[in-house]
Protein backbone atom coordinates (compact mmCIF):
# COMPACT_ATOMS: atom_id res chain seq x y z
CA UNK A 1 0.00 0.00 0.00
CA UNK A 2 1.30 3.36 -1.12
CA UNK A 3 2.58 5.88 2.03
CA UNK A 4 0.01 8.47 0.56
CA UNK A 5 -2.86 6.02 0.84
CA UNK A 6 -2.03 5.02 3.80
CA UNK A 7 -1.64 8.51 5.11
CA UNK A 8 -5.28 8.85 3.53
CA UNK A 9 -7.14 6.71 5.45
CA UNK A 10 -5.71 7.39 8.59
CA UNK A 11 -6.46 11.00 8.43
CA UNK A 12 -10.18 9.73 7.64
CA UNK A 13 -9.94 7.44 10.92
CA UNK A 14 -8.81 10.09 12.72
CA UNK A 15 -5.42 8.40 14.04
CA UNK A 16 -2.14 9.56 13.83
CA UNK A 17 0.71 7.12 12.99
CA UNK A 18 4.29 7.58 13.40
CA UNK A 19 6.96 7.36 10.76
CA UNK A 20 7.90 3.76 12.02
CA UNK A 21 4.25 2.77 11.98
CA UNK A 22 3.23 4.11 8.37
CA UNK A 23 5.82 1.35 7.75
CA UNK A 24 4.72 -1.51 9.58
CA UNK A 25 0.96 -0.64 8.52
CA UNK A 26 1.15 -0.33 5.53
CA UNK A 27 2.59 -3.45 4.76
CA UNK A 28 0.29 -5.04 7.13
CA UNK A 29 -2.78 -3.37 5.08
CA UNK A 30 -1.66 -4.42 1.96
CA UNK A 31 -1.73 -8.31 3.16
CA UNK A 32 -4.67 -8.09 4.63
CA UNK A 33 -6.49 -5.76 2.19
CA UNK A 34 -5.35 -8.16 -0.93
CA UNK A 35 -6.44 -11.20 1.07
CA UNK A 36 -10.17 -9.38 1.21
CA UNK A 37 -9.77 -8.79 -2.71
CA UNK A 38 -10.26 -13.11 -2.48
CA UNK A 39 -13.92 -11.56 -3.07
CA UNK A 40 -13.58 -10.39 -6.50
CA UNK A 41 -13.16 -14.25 -7.66
CA UNK A 42 -17.00 -14.75 -6.96
CA UNK A 43 -19.87 -13.68 -9.11
CA UNK A 44 -22.82 -11.77 -6.91
CA UNK A 45 -24.16 -10.16 -10.15
CA UNK A 46 -27.93 -10.99 -8.98
CA UNK A 47 -27.59 -10.93 -5.16
CA UNK A 48 -28.93 -8.61 -2.88
CA UNK A 49 -26.17 -7.37 -0.47
CA UNK A 50 -27.17 -8.66 3.09
CA UNK A 51 -26.39 -6.09 6.05
CA UNK A 52 -28.38 -8.40 8.97
CA UNK A 53 -28.18 -11.81 9.32
CA UNK A 54 -32.09 -11.76 10.17
CA UNK A 55 -34.69 -9.75 8.57
CA UNK A 56 -36.14 -7.43 11.53
CA UNK A 57 -38.16 -4.91 10.65
CA UNK A 58 -37.94 -1.40 12.21
CA UNK A 59 -38.99 -1.70 15.65
CA UNK A 60 -41.46 0.80 16.75
CA UNK A 61 -42.11 1.35 20.30
CA UNK A 62 -44.02 4.48 22.48
CA UNK A 63 -41.34 7.20 23.29
CA UNK A 64 -42.71 7.37 26.99
CA UNK A 65 -40.95 9.88 29.36
CA UNK A 66 -37.91 8.19 31.02
CA UNK A 67 -36.02 9.59 33.67
CA UNK A 68 -32.56 10.91 32.14
CA UNK A 69 -29.15 9.82 33.38
CA UNK A 70 -28.83 12.13 36.24
CA UNK A 71 -26.34 15.57 35.25
CA UNK A 72 -24.18 14.04 37.67
CA UNK A 73 -23.54 10.81 36.54
CA UNK A 74 -22.89 11.72 32.79
CA UNK A 75 -20.35 13.83 33.67
CA UNK A 76 -18.21 11.50 35.97
CA UNK A 77 -15.98 10.25 33.47
CA UNK A 78 -15.72 13.62 31.31
CA UNK A 79 -12.27 14.20 30.48
CA UNK A 80 -12.25 17.84 31.01
CA UNK A 81 -15.41 19.63 32.60
CA UNK A 82 -15.84 23.46 32.56
CA UNK A 83 -14.53 25.90 35.96
CA UNK A 84 -18.03 25.24 38.04
CA UNK A 85 -18.61 21.21 36.80
CA UNK A 86 -21.22 21.71 35.03
CA UNK A 87 -20.99 20.92 31.22
CA UNK A 88 -18.36 19.20 29.22
CA UNK A 89 -14.95 21.34 28.79
CA UNK A 90 -13.83 20.64 24.76
CA UNK A 91 -11.00 22.13 22.96
CA UNK A 92 -11.54 25.35 20.70
CA UNK A 93 -13.77 23.88 17.44
CA UNK A 94 -13.07 26.87 15.18
CA UNK A 95 -9.54 27.79 14.48
CA UNK A 96 -6.00 26.83 15.50
CA UNK A 97 -5.41 26.99 19.10
CA UNK A 98 -2.31 29.36 20.52
CA UNK A 99 -0.20 27.41 22.96
CA UNK A 100 -1.25 28.65 25.76
CA UNK A 101 -4.82 27.15 25.46
CA UNK A 102 -3.57 23.83 24.60
CA UNK A 103 -3.38 22.68 28.19
CA UNK A 104 -6.29 20.20 27.69
CA UNK A 105 -6.62 17.08 29.77
CA UNK A 106 -6.47 18.28 32.93
CA UNK A 107 -10.09 18.51 35.07
CA UNK A 108 -11.69 21.39 35.37
CA UNK A 109 -11.31 23.01 38.74
CA UNK B 1 -16.13 -27.13 52.89
CA UNK B 2 -12.62 -26.96 50.95
CA UNK B 3 -12.62 -27.30 46.97
CA UNK B 4 -16.57 -25.44 46.70
CA UNK B 5 -14.87 -23.71 43.65
CA UNK B 6 -14.54 -26.91 42.18
CA UNK B 7 -18.45 -27.85 41.73
CA UNK B 8 -20.55 -26.93 39.02
CA UNK B 9 -22.96 -23.81 39.18
CA UNK B 10 -25.57 -25.78 39.35
CA UNK B 11 -24.10 -28.09 42.12
CA UNK B 12 -23.32 -24.28 43.79
CA UNK B 13 -26.60 -23.25 43.39
CA UNK B 14 -28.13 -26.69 44.83
CA UNK B 15 -25.95 -25.76 47.77
CA UNK B 16 -26.27 -22.66 48.77
CA UNK B 17 -30.41 -22.87 48.20
CA UNK B 18 -30.81 -26.44 50.37
CA UNK B 19 -28.63 -24.42 53.18
CA UNK B 20 -25.25 -26.63 52.57
CA UNK B 21 -23.00 -23.73 52.16
CA UNK B 22 -23.34 -19.94 52.37
CA UNK B 23 -22.67 -17.65 49.74
CA UNK B 24 -19.76 -16.09 51.93
CA UNK B 25 -18.81 -19.49 51.89
CA UNK B 26 -18.62 -19.84 48.39
CA UNK B 27 -17.03 -16.75 47.32
CA UNK B 28 -14.65 -17.39 49.81
CA UNK B 29 -13.34 -20.31 48.08
CA UNK B 30 -13.57 -18.84 45.05
CA UNK B 31 -11.58 -15.54 46.06
CA UNK B 32 -9.53 -17.89 47.81
CA UNK B 33 -9.17 -20.04 44.27
CA UNK B 34 -8.15 -16.58 42.75
CA UNK B 35 -5.11 -15.79 45.55
CA UNK B 36 -3.71 -19.44 43.90
CA UNK B 37 -3.79 -19.08 40.77
CA UNK B 38 -4.63 -15.55 39.19
CA UNK B 39 -0.83 -14.26 39.56
CA UNK B 40 -0.11 -17.42 37.15
CA UNK B 41 -3.13 -17.10 34.90
CA UNK B 42 -3.55 -13.30 34.55
CA UNK B 43 -7.39 -13.82 33.60
CA UNK B 44 -9.10 -10.84 35.42
CA UNK B 45 -8.89 -7.11 35.23
CA UNK B 46 -10.61 -6.34 38.44
CA UNK B 47 -11.99 -7.85 41.25
CA UNK B 48 -13.20 -6.12 44.33
CA UNK B 49 -13.09 -8.47 47.04
CA UNK B 50 -15.13 -5.74 49.35
CA UNK B 51 -18.27 -5.73 46.81
CA UNK B 52 -18.26 -9.79 46.19
CA UNK B 53 -18.67 -10.40 49.41
CA UNK B 54 -21.10 -7.75 50.29
CA UNK B 55 -22.83 -9.65 47.74
CA UNK B 56 -22.84 -12.88 49.11
CA UNK B 57 -23.94 -11.31 52.67
CA UNK B 58 -27.02 -9.86 51.32
CA UNK B 59 -27.75 -13.02 49.35
CA UNK B 60 -26.99 -14.65 52.87
CA UNK B 61 -29.71 -12.37 54.27
CA UNK B 62 -32.03 -13.01 51.76
CA UNK B 63 -31.93 -16.78 52.03
CA UNK B 64 -32.19 -15.90 55.59
CA UNK B 65 -35.34 -14.52 55.41
CA UNK B 66 -36.83 -16.80 53.41
CA UNK B 67 -37.34 -14.88 50.40
CA UNK B 68 -37.59 -16.78 46.68
CA UNK B 69 -34.27 -17.10 45.48
CA UNK B 70 -33.32 -16.67 41.75
CA UNK B 71 -31.60 -19.37 39.52
CA UNK B 72 -28.24 -17.86 39.27
CA UNK B 73 -28.52 -17.40 43.54
CA UNK B 74 -24.87 -18.57 45.46
CA UNK B 75 -23.18 -18.69 41.65
CA UNK B 76 -20.06 -16.42 41.12
CA UNK B 77 -19.87 -15.28 37.53
CA UNK B 78 -17.09 -13.38 35.64
CA UNK B 79 -17.98 -10.68 33.34
CA UNK B 80 -15.99 -10.11 29.96
CA UNK B 81 -14.52 -6.47 30.36
CA UNK B 82 -16.18 -5.24 27.37
CA UNK B 83 -19.88 -4.97 28.89
CA UNK B 84 -21.12 -2.81 31.37
CA UNK B 85 -21.27 -3.04 34.71
CA UNK B 86 -22.76 0.04 36.83
CA UNK B 87 -19.60 1.30 39.58
CA UNK B 88 -17.43 -0.70 38.18
CA UNK B 89 -14.75 -0.19 35.79
CA UNK B 90 -15.30 -1.40 32.26
CA UNK B 91 -12.35 -0.79 29.55
CA UNK B 92 -12.78 -2.86 27.05
CA UNK B 93 -8.87 -3.70 27.47
CA UNK B 94 -7.92 -0.59 26.11
CA UNK B 95 -6.31 2.72 26.88
CA UNK B 96 -8.85 4.81 25.78
CA UNK B 97 -11.05 3.42 28.57
CA UNK B 98 -8.45 3.08 31.11
CA UNK B 99 -10.91 4.50 34.03
CA UNK B 100 -14.40 4.50 32.92
CA UNK B 101 -16.59 3.29 35.29
CA UNK B 102 -20.55 2.70 33.52
CA UNK B 103 -23.25 4.82 35.18
CA UNK B 104 -25.50 2.15 33.93
CA UNK B 105 -25.68 -2.01 33.71
CA UNK B 106 -25.62 -3.72 30.55
CA UNK B 107 -29.12 -5.44 29.94
CA UNK B 108 -27.71 -9.02 30.84
CA UNK B 109 -26.46 -7.56 34.21
CA UNK B 110 -29.65 -6.24 35.78
CA UNK B 111 -30.95 -9.85 34.51
CA UNK B 112 -27.98 -11.98 36.10
CA UNK B 113 -28.39 -9.66 39.41
CA UNK B 114 -31.86 -9.75 39.26
CA UNK B 115 -31.75 -14.06 39.32
CA UNK B 116 -29.54 -13.05 42.54
CA UNK B 117 -26.20 -13.96 40.58
CA UNK B 118 -23.14 -12.56 42.27
CA UNK B 119 -20.85 -10.21 39.81
CA UNK B 120 -17.44 -11.60 40.65
CA UNK B 121 -14.87 -9.96 37.99
CA UNK B 122 -14.51 -8.69 35.15
CA UNK B 123 -12.38 -10.66 33.03
CA UNK B 124 -9.85 -9.94 30.40
CA UNK B 125 -9.95 -9.54 26.62
CA UNK B 126 -8.34 -8.46 23.65
CA UNK B 127 -9.15 -5.17 23.16
CA UNK B 128 -12.61 -4.12 21.96
CA UNK B 129 -13.21 -7.97 21.34
CA UNK B 130 -10.83 -7.37 18.47
CA UNK B 131 -8.17 -10.73 18.01
CA UNK B 132 -8.38 -14.73 18.79
CA UNK B 133 -5.75 -14.82 21.39
CA UNK B 134 -6.23 -12.06 24.39
CA UNK B 135 -2.88 -10.76 23.42
CA UNK B 136 -4.56 -8.03 22.31
CA UNK B 137 -5.44 -6.86 26.00
CA UNK B 138 -4.19 -3.08 26.68
CA UNK B 139 -3.58 -5.10 30.24
CA UNK B 140 -2.00 -7.97 30.53
CA UNK B 141 -1.60 -11.38 28.28
CA UNK B 142 -4.27 -14.10 29.87
CA UNK B 143 -1.98 -17.43 30.23
CA UNK B 144 -4.01 -20.92 29.15
CA UNK B 145 -4.70 -23.14 32.09
CA UNK B 146 -3.47 -26.21 30.16
CA UNK B 147 -0.51 -24.87 29.89
CA UNK B 148 1.10 -21.47 30.62
CA UNK B 149 3.16 -20.86 27.86
CA UNK B 150 -0.11 -20.60 25.48
CA UNK B 151 -2.85 -18.57 24.66
CA UNK B 152 -6.38 -18.96 26.48
CA UNK B 153 -7.55 -18.25 22.74
CA UNK B 154 -9.73 -15.16 22.29
CA UNK B 155 -11.57 -12.60 22.72
CA UNK B 156 -12.98 -13.55 25.36
CA UNK B 157 -9.85 -15.52 26.61
CA UNK B 158 -9.97 -14.09 30.04
CA UNK B 159 -13.54 -15.62 31.25
CA UNK B 160 -12.89 -19.03 29.19
CA UNK B 161 -9.43 -18.93 31.37
CA UNK B 162 -11.30 -18.28 34.70
CA UNK B 163 -13.54 -20.88 34.37
CA UNK B 164 -10.76 -23.13 33.14
CA UNK B 165 -8.88 -22.62 36.10
CA UNK B 166 -12.03 -22.73 38.75
CA UNK B 167 -12.15 -18.76 39.39
CA UNK B 168 -15.65 -18.89 38.45
CA UNK B 169 -18.19 -21.52 37.44
CA UNK B 170 -19.82 -19.25 35.11
CA UNK B 171 -18.71 -16.49 32.82
CA UNK B 172 -20.23 -13.82 29.94
CA UNK B 173 -18.55 -13.87 27.08
CA UNK B 174 -19.26 -11.91 23.90
CA UNK B 175 -18.75 -13.48 19.92
CA UNK B 176 -18.82 -11.66 16.98
CA UNK B 177 -16.37 -14.00 15.00
CA UNK B 178 -16.09 -16.53 17.12
CA UNK B 179 -14.52 -15.26 20.49
CA UNK B 180 -16.83 -16.91 22.79
CA UNK B 181 -16.47 -20.75 20.82
CA UNK B 182 -12.59 -20.65 20.44
CA UNK B 183 -11.72 -19.47 23.74
CA UNK B 184 -13.92 -22.41 25.43
CA UNK B 185 -12.79 -24.85 22.91
CA UNK B 186 -8.76 -23.81 23.66
CA UNK B 187 -9.33 -24.40 27.24
CA UNK B 188 -11.85 -27.28 27.52
CA UNK B 189 -15.38 -25.80 28.22
CA UNK B 190 -18.45 -25.03 26.82
CA UNK B 191 -19.20 -21.72 25.32
CA UNK B 192 -22.52 -20.75 23.68
CA UNK B 193 -22.98 -18.20 20.55
CA UNK B 194 -26.81 -17.56 20.61
CA UNK B 195 -28.88 -16.47 17.47
CA UNK B 196 -28.28 -12.94 16.58
CA UNK B 197 -30.87 -11.26 18.64
CA UNK B 198 -31.51 -13.95 21.42
CA UNK B 199 -29.82 -11.93 23.86
CA UNK B 200 -30.08 -7.65 24.45
CA UNK B 201 -26.63 -6.06 23.29
CA UNK B 202 -27.48 -3.07 25.52
CA UNK B 203 -24.76 -2.31 27.18
CA UNK B 204 -22.63 -4.52 25.71
CA UNK B 205 -19.46 -2.23 24.10
CA UNK B 206 -20.41 -2.60 20.38
CA UNK B 207 -17.48 -3.58 17.90
CA UNK B 208 -19.60 -5.23 14.85
CA UNK B 209 -22.92 -4.45 15.49
CA UNK B 210 -24.51 -7.23 12.81
CA UNK B 211 -22.80 -9.40 14.33
CA UNK B 212 -22.11 -9.32 17.93
CA UNK B 213 -23.94 -11.49 20.83
CA UNK B 214 -23.35 -11.76 23.99
CA UNK B 215 -23.29 -15.62 25.54
CA UNK B 216 -22.10 -18.15 28.31
CA UNK B 217 -19.20 -20.07 28.96
CA UNK B 218 -19.20 -23.06 31.83
CA UNK B 219 -17.14 -25.94 32.57
CA UNK B 220 -20.35 -28.28 31.50
CA UNK B 221 -23.21 -28.07 29.24
CA UNK B 222 -26.19 -27.47 32.28
CA UNK B 223 -24.02 -24.13 33.29
CA UNK B 224 -24.59 -22.66 29.92
CA UNK B 225 -28.14 -23.39 29.93
CA UNK B 226 -29.02 -22.07 33.03
CA UNK B 227 -26.91 -18.87 32.49
CA UNK B 228 -28.82 -18.71 28.76
CA UNK B 229 -32.12 -19.21 30.74
CA UNK B 230 -31.84 -15.91 32.49
CA UNK B 231 -29.84 -13.31 29.95
CA UNK B 232 -31.83 -13.97 26.61
CA UNK B 233 -35.32 -12.40 25.73
CA UNK B 234 -37.02 -9.09 24.36
CA UNK B 235 -35.10 -5.79 25.64
CA UNK B 236 -36.78 -2.77 24.61
CA UNK B 237 -33.45 -0.86 24.40
CA UNK B 238 -31.81 -3.47 21.97
CA UNK B 239 -34.35 -2.66 18.82
CA UNK B 240 -32.58 -5.89 17.61
CA UNK B 241 -33.62 -7.84 19.90
CA UNK B 242 -36.44 -10.60 19.11
CA UNK B 243 -39.41 -11.26 21.12
CA UNK B 244 -39.80 -14.47 21.63
CA UNK B 245 -40.60 -16.24 24.27
CA UNK B 246 -37.31 -17.53 26.21
CA UNK B 247 -38.11 -21.44 27.11
CA UNK B 248 -36.03 -23.07 30.71
CA UNK B 249 -33.24 -23.99 28.48
CA UNK B 250 -32.43 -26.29 31.40
CA UNK B 251 -35.19 -28.75 30.44
CA UNK B 252 -33.95 -29.08 26.79
CA UNK B 253 -31.09 -31.30 28.60
CA UNK B 254 -33.50 -34.27 28.96
CA UNK B 255 -34.66 -34.34 25.53
CA UNK B 256 -33.86 -36.90 23.42
CA UNK B 257 -31.75 -36.83 20.22
CA UNK B 258 -32.44 -40.24 19.07
CA UNK B 259 -33.34 -39.78 15.19
CA UNK B 260 -31.90 -36.41 14.42
CA UNK B 261 -29.31 -36.54 11.09
CA UNK B 262 -26.71 -34.32 11.17
CA UNK B 263 -23.91 -33.06 8.61
CA UNK B 264 -20.24 -33.09 8.89
CA UNK B 265 -19.12 -30.05 6.40
CA UNK B 266 -16.48 -31.40 4.07
CA UNK B 267 -15.01 -27.89 3.82
CA UNK B 268 -14.55 -28.00 8.00
CA UNK B 269 -12.39 -31.38 7.75
CA UNK B 270 -9.58 -29.92 5.23
CA UNK B 271 -6.24 -31.94 4.43
CA UNK B 272 -4.29 -29.31 6.40
CA UNK B 273 -6.57 -30.19 10.03
CA UNK B 274 -4.18 -32.24 12.50
CA UNK B 275 -4.77 -35.44 13.27
CA UNK B 276 -5.66 -35.03 16.73
CA UNK B 277 -8.92 -32.46 15.96
CA UNK B 278 -9.74 -34.96 12.76
CA UNK B 279 -9.60 -38.39 15.16
CA UNK B 280 -11.74 -36.13 18.10
CA UNK B 281 -14.13 -35.36 15.43
CA UNK B 282 -13.97 -39.01 14.25
CA UNK B 283 -15.10 -40.24 17.93
CA UNK B 284 -17.75 -37.75 18.44
CA UNK B 285 -19.57 -38.80 15.32
CA UNK B 286 -18.97 -42.66 16.79
CA UNK B 287 -20.55 -41.35 19.76
CA UNK B 288 -23.58 -39.49 18.17
CA UNK B 289 -24.16 -42.43 16.25
CA UNK B 290 -24.39 -44.77 18.69
CA UNK B 291 -26.71 -42.40 20.51
CA UNK B 292 -28.93 -42.81 17.88
CA UNK B 293 -28.34 -39.79 15.41
CA UNK B 294 -26.63 -40.23 12.00
CA UNK B 295 -23.88 -38.29 10.60
CA UNK B 296 -23.93 -37.46 6.97
CA UNK B 297 -21.09 -35.30 4.94
CA UNK B 298 -22.97 -32.03 3.52
CA UNK B 299 -21.47 -28.89 1.41
CA UNK B 300 -21.21 -25.52 2.44
CA UNK B 301 -19.14 -24.22 -0.76
CA UNK B 302 -18.26 -20.54 -0.02
CA UNK B 303 -16.92 -21.44 3.15
CA UNK B 304 -13.68 -20.51 1.77
CA UNK B 305 -14.94 -16.68 1.41
CA UNK B 306 -16.08 -16.64 4.81
CA UNK B 307 -12.86 -15.10 6.66
CA UNK B 308 -12.75 -12.16 3.90
CA UNK B 309 -16.39 -11.70 4.30
CA UNK B 310 -16.26 -11.47 8.09
CA UNK B 311 -13.12 -9.20 7.95
CA UNK B 312 -14.73 -7.15 5.76
CA UNK B 313 -17.82 -6.19 7.37
CA UNK B 314 -16.97 -6.43 11.15
CA UNK B 315 -13.99 -4.06 10.22
CA UNK B 316 -16.15 -1.43 8.19
CA UNK B 317 -18.58 -1.53 11.12
CA UNK B 318 -16.09 -1.62 13.69
CA UNK B 319 -14.56 1.57 12.33
CA UNK B 320 -18.45 3.07 12.18
CA UNK B 321 -18.92 1.76 16.05
CA UNK B 322 -15.65 3.22 17.20
CA UNK B 323 -15.94 6.62 15.77
CA UNK B 324 -17.42 7.55 19.19
CA UNK B 325 -14.47 7.66 20.85
CA UNK B 326 -13.03 10.87 20.24
CA UNK B 327 -12.12 11.92 24.42
CA UNK B 328 -15.07 14.19 24.43
CA UNK B 329 -17.75 12.79 26.94
CA UNK B 330 -15.36 10.06 28.88
CA UNK B 331 -12.46 7.81 28.49
CA UNK B 332 -8.74 9.41 27.59
CA UNK B 333 -8.34 12.57 25.54
CA UNK B 334 -4.51 13.63 25.11
CA UNK B 335 -2.50 15.55 26.96
CA UNK B 336 -0.38 16.66 24.39
CA UNK B 337 -0.39 20.41 22.62
CA UNK B 338 -2.65 20.58 20.01
CA UNK B 339 -3.20 23.38 17.37
CA UNK B 340 -7.12 22.09 17.19
CA UNK B 341 -9.96 19.90 17.37
CA UNK B 342 -9.41 17.69 14.42
CA UNK B 343 -6.06 17.22 16.04
CA UNK B 344 -7.27 16.34 19.68
CA UNK B 345 -9.50 13.57 18.33
CA UNK B 346 -6.27 12.18 16.35
CA UNK B 347 -3.90 12.31 19.02
CA UNK B 348 -6.38 10.68 21.55
CA UNK B 349 -7.28 7.97 19.30
CA UNK B 350 -3.36 6.90 18.59
CA UNK B 351 -2.81 7.25 22.11
CA UNK B 352 -5.63 5.20 23.26
CA UNK B 353 -6.03 2.53 20.61
CA UNK B 354 -3.25 -0.84 20.35
CA UNK B 355 -2.21 -1.47 17.04
CA UNK B 356 -4.70 -4.22 16.05
CA UNK B 357 -7.61 -1.69 17.23
CA UNK B 358 -6.16 0.42 14.75
CA UNK B 359 -5.55 -1.79 11.65
CA UNK B 360 -9.02 -2.99 11.69
CA UNK B 361 -10.40 0.65 12.25
CA UNK B 362 -8.34 1.15 8.86
CA UNK B 363 -8.78 -1.73 7.00
CA UNK B 364 -13.00 -0.75 7.84
CA UNK B 365 -12.45 2.66 6.40
CA UNK B 366 -10.57 1.44 3.66
CA UNK B 367 -13.29 -0.82 2.86
CA UNK B 368 -16.30 2.36 3.52
CA UNK B 369 -13.87 4.90 1.88
CA UNK B 370 -15.11 6.53 -1.95
CA UNK B 371 -14.16 4.48 -4.39
CA UNK B 372 -13.21 0.84 -2.38
CA UNK B 373 -16.97 1.00 -1.38
CA UNK B 374 -18.96 -1.48 -4.07
CA UNK B 375 -15.04 -3.80 -3.99
CA UNK B 376 -15.08 -4.30 -0.91
CA UNK B 377 -18.18 -3.52 1.32
CA UNK B 378 -21.14 -3.82 -0.64
CA UNK B 379 -19.45 -7.24 -2.24
CA UNK B 380 -18.78 -8.77 1.43
CA UNK B 381 -22.76 -8.36 1.98
CA UNK B 382 -23.56 -10.13 -1.21
CA UNK B 383 -21.10 -12.81 -0.56
CA UNK B 384 -22.42 -12.93 3.35
CA UNK B 385 -25.79 -13.66 1.58
CA UNK B 386 -24.54 -16.61 -0.39
CA UNK B 387 -22.74 -18.10 3.49
CA UNK B 388 -25.81 -18.00 4.91
CA UNK B 389 -28.06 -19.47 1.65
CA UNK B 390 -25.28 -22.34 2.23
CA UNK B 391 -26.34 -22.91 5.71
CA UNK B 392 -29.67 -23.19 4.43
CA UNK B 393 -29.60 -25.41 1.67
CA UNK B 394 -28.08 -27.60 4.96
CA UNK B 395 -30.59 -27.20 6.68
CA UNK B 396 -33.19 -28.81 4.41
CA UNK B 397 -31.62 -32.14 4.86
CA UNK B 398 -29.76 -31.82 8.35
CA UNK B 399 -31.19 -31.37 11.80
CA UNK B 400 -27.77 -29.28 12.81
CA UNK B 401 -23.99 -29.22 11.91
CA UNK B 402 -21.34 -30.49 13.82
CA UNK B 403 -17.88 -29.21 12.90
CA UNK B 404 -14.20 -27.90 14.41
CA UNK B 405 -14.69 -25.31 16.38
CA UNK B 406 -11.07 -24.16 15.32
CA UNK B 407 -8.50 -25.48 13.48
CA UNK B 408 -5.75 -25.42 16.04
CA UNK B 409 -5.64 -26.33 19.26
CA UNK B 410 -3.87 -23.59 21.47
CA UNK B 411 -0.71 -21.56 19.88
CA UNK B 412 2.06 -20.09 21.46
CA UNK B 413 1.91 -17.01 23.14
CA UNK B 414 3.86 -14.99 20.18
CA UNK B 415 3.54 -17.26 17.64
CA UNK B 416 0.84 -15.23 15.91
CA UNK B 417 1.08 -11.54 16.81
CA UNK B 418 3.14 -10.22 14.83
CA UNK B 419 1.64 -11.56 11.55
CA UNK B 420 -2.37 -10.80 11.76
CA UNK B 421 -3.43 -12.34 8.56
CA UNK B 422 -2.16 -15.83 9.74
CA UNK B 423 -4.13 -15.16 13.09
CA UNK B 424 -7.43 -13.85 11.36
CA UNK B 425 -7.13 -17.22 8.84
CA UNK B 426 -7.41 -19.30 11.99
CA UNK B 427 -11.12 -18.26 12.31
CA UNK B 428 -11.77 -19.83 9.19
CA UNK B 429 -14.63 -22.30 11.28
CA UNK B 430 -16.58 -19.61 13.59
CA UNK B 431 -16.79 -16.64 11.68
CA UNK B 432 -19.45 -18.31 9.23
CA UNK B 433 -21.88 -18.45 12.22
CA UNK B 434 -22.04 -14.89 12.59
CA UNK B 435 -22.46 -13.85 9.10
CA UNK B 436 -25.38 -16.00 9.12
CA UNK B 437 -26.89 -15.07 12.49
CA UNK B 438 -27.23 -18.73 13.57
CA UNK B 439 -26.47 -20.14 17.07
CA UNK B 440 -23.44 -22.51 17.95
CA UNK B 441 -22.27 -24.16 20.90
CA UNK B 442 -18.91 -25.39 21.15
CA UNK B 443 -17.96 -28.20 23.41
CA UNK B 444 -15.25 -30.51 25.04
CA UNK B 445 -14.25 -33.35 22.86
CA UNK B 446 -10.98 -34.38 23.59
CA UNK B 447 -7.13 -33.61 23.99
CA UNK B 448 -4.68 -33.21 21.57
CA UNK B 449 -1.04 -35.49 22.04
CA UNK B 450 -0.02 -32.52 24.37
CA UNK B 451 -2.79 -31.98 26.09
CA UNK B 452 -4.22 -29.47 25.09
CA UNK B 453 -7.99 -29.29 24.83
CA UNK B 454 -10.22 -29.85 21.18
CA UNK B 455 -13.72 -28.04 20.62
CA UNK B 456 -16.48 -29.31 18.68
CA UNK B 457 -19.55 -26.53 17.85
CA UNK B 458 -22.56 -27.88 17.39
CA UNK B 459 -24.47 -24.88 14.93
CA UNK B 460 -28.32 -24.79 14.65
CA UNK B 461 -30.68 -22.85 12.76
CA UNK B 462 -31.98 -19.54 14.54
CA UNK B 463 -33.57 -19.82 17.71
CA UNK B 464 -32.72 -23.62 18.49
CA UNK B 465 -30.60 -23.51 20.97
CA UNK B 466 -32.16 -26.30 23.16
CA UNK B 467 -31.58 -28.42 20.08
CA UNK B 468 -27.83 -27.77 20.98
CA UNK B 469 -28.10 -28.13 24.48
CA UNK B 470 -29.90 -31.48 23.95
CA UNK B 471 -26.91 -33.05 21.57
CA UNK B 472 -24.30 -31.64 23.88
CA UNK B 473 -25.82 -32.85 27.07
CA UNK B 474 -26.28 -36.45 25.11
CA UNK B 475 -22.41 -36.38 24.41
CA UNK B 476 -21.39 -34.94 27.54
CA UNK B 477 -23.47 -37.53 30.21
CA UNK B 478 -21.00 -40.21 28.12
CA UNK B 479 -17.80 -38.65 28.55
CA UNK B 480 -15.87 -37.23 31.02
CA UNK B 481 -13.48 -34.30 29.23
CA UNK B 482 -15.16 -31.61 30.75
CA UNK B 483 -14.80 -33.05 34.37
CA UNK B 484 -10.87 -32.87 33.86
CA UNK B 485 -8.81 -30.09 35.49
CA UNK B 486 -5.85 -28.56 34.10
CA UNK B 487 -2.55 -28.91 36.36
CA UNK B 488 -1.23 -25.54 37.41
CA UNK B 489 2.28 -25.64 38.21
Amino acid sequence: MKREDVEHVAHLARIQLSEEELQTFGAQLESILGYMEKLGELNTDDVEPMPYAVDVKNAYRDNPDHSPLPRDAALKNAPQLDPEGKFFAVPKVIGEISPNQGKSGEAGS
Amino acid sequence: MSELWKLTSGDLHERFTSGAASAVEIVESHLDRADQVEAKIDAILTLDRDHVLAQAKALDAKREKGEPLGMLAGIPIGIKDNICTEGIKTTAGSRILESFVPPYNAHVIDKILAADGIIFAKTNLDEFAMGSSCENSAFKVTKNPWDLTRVPGGSSGGSAAAVAAGIVPLALGTDTGGSIRQPASFCGLVGMKPTYGRVSRYGALAFASSLDQIGPISKDVAGSARLLSVIAGKDPNDGTSIDQEVPDYREALEEEMFGLTLGLPKEYMSDSLPSSIREAVDDVVLTLEALGTSVRAIDLPHTEYAVATYYVVANSEASSNLARYDGMHYGHRTKAPIKNLAESFSRTRSEGFGDEVKRRIMTGTHALSSGYYDAYYLKALKVRRKIREDFETAFEDVDAVIAPTSPVTAFKIGEKIDDPLSMYLTDILTVAVNLAGLPALSLPVGFSGEGLPIGLQIIGQPFEEELLLTLAQGYQVETDHHKKWPQIP
